[in-house]
């Protein structure tokens, strides 16, 4: 059989063959693009490391400052019994803007927290989307390491490649291909949908309205202390507590009719 | 075996009828090589007939490596030509 359909079926081939082999190995991708994973996930790594970093640096100044709070408070005390009201107010003052930095710390701190586990869970699931394509990468490359040693035996038996097996190796790249991007897709879905990439903004900004008023209320809270402490040295115990608790926590609610009461004492 | 029509896909012929499409195979190659276009298109066209009627199409989606491969039924002698003789790959 020497006609036209046999030189074109050989010539088809033998055309089929160069073309492939001048194309990069799909193999090739396949690692490359597994590296790449690994170094997205190592990126994300990092994140997290560095997240947690900021956050045990946070609990640190947090320490700090409610120690220093703490003291400031203890001076306030002794003023007033040694009957300095000026020091104690001064004390007092000092003490409350600390309290405005530690609610404003703590406020960070919880943000951070939440990043911090948000991270964490990306990078468990990437792992896994990692791990996945590593054992589907390998099964791609022996498929394709048998396949090419499949038509090297048809080859060199029969001296004809063949014609559709070429195009099965065709497919099985385009199949590479796809499972590569499926993979990298997937993981910055992940990152996406975990709000892992786009929760940087926005970390505790606040208006001039709100400092305005947060400084307000921070000088009603020195009254309040002041007042307490009065009582305090003047021995009234039961109301003292509430009184403690409702200036420990949010200055902002502190109703002003409280002080209207204390007022009029 | 399995014969491929360019442009059309693939078509399972028993090894019973290669005699037959041998002969037209044949045929062509003559009239190609002694540049007959008219007598090309006539055995093209019946080469590609017989072929699609002694023979079951294989779905499009089938994997088999085609042992024959002939040219589109549009193909020009110049055409088919130019594919033979490219890179000098004819054997023989």
């Amino acid at each position: 059989m020497s006609g036209v359909m046999k030189r074109m079926g050989m010539i088809f081939r033998a055309k089929a063959n160069k073309a492939l082999d001048r194309a990069e190995d799909p193999r090739e991708t396949l690692d490359y693009s597994y590296q790449k994973q690994l170094e997205l996930l190592q990126k994300v790594r990092r994140g997290v490391a560095d997240v947690a970093t900021s956050r045990k640096r946070l609990e640190l100044q947090l320490n700090q400052l409610q120690g220093q709070s703490a003291k400031l408070e203890d001076q306030g005390r002794k003023a007033l019994a040694l009957g300095r009201e000026d020091l104690a107010r001064e004390a007092l003052s000092r003490r409350a803007s600390l309290q405005q930095q530690v609610s404003d710390l703590e406020v960070q701190h919880q943000t951070l927290q939440g990043e911090e586990e948000k991270l964490t869970l990306a990078a468990q699931r990437l792992q896994a989307k990692v791990d996945a394509f590593r054992t589907k990468k390998e099964t791609i490359k022996a498929t394709y390491t048998a396949a090419q040693a499949q038509t090297r035996i048809a080859e060199s038996f029969s001296g004809i490649s063949e014609e559709m097996s070429d195009v099965g190796l065709a497919i099985q790249r385009a199949e590479d291909k796809t499972a590569q991007l499926q993979a990298r897709a997937g993981a910055i879905d992940e990152l996406l949908a975990s709000g892992a990439l786009d929760d940087q903004s926005g970390l505790g900004s606040k208006d001039d309205i709100q400092a305005e008023l947060d400084r307000l209320s921070g000088g009603t809270d020195v009254e309040l202390e002041l007042q307490r402490m009065k009582a305090e040295l003047a021995g009234g115990p039961s109301a003292q507590q509430q009184a403690i608790e409702g200036g420990a926590q949010g200055s902002a609610q502190q109703s002003p009719q409280t002080q209207h009461r204390f007022d009029k004492q | 075996m399995i014969v491929r029509i360019m442009g059309e896909g693939q078509v399972k012929v028993a090894d019973g009828h290669f005699a037959e499409l041998n002969k037209l195979d044949d045929e062509l190659l003559a009239e190609m090589e002694s540049g007959d276009e008219e007598g090309f298109r006539r055995t093209l066209g019946a080469l590609l007939d017989a072929v699609r009627r002694l023979g079951s199409p294989l779905p499009d989606d089938a994997l088999e490596p085609s042992e024959l491969i002939l040219p589109a039924p549009d193909a020009s002698l110049d055409e088919v030509r130019e594919m033979l003789s490219d890179d000098g790959l004819i054997p023989g």
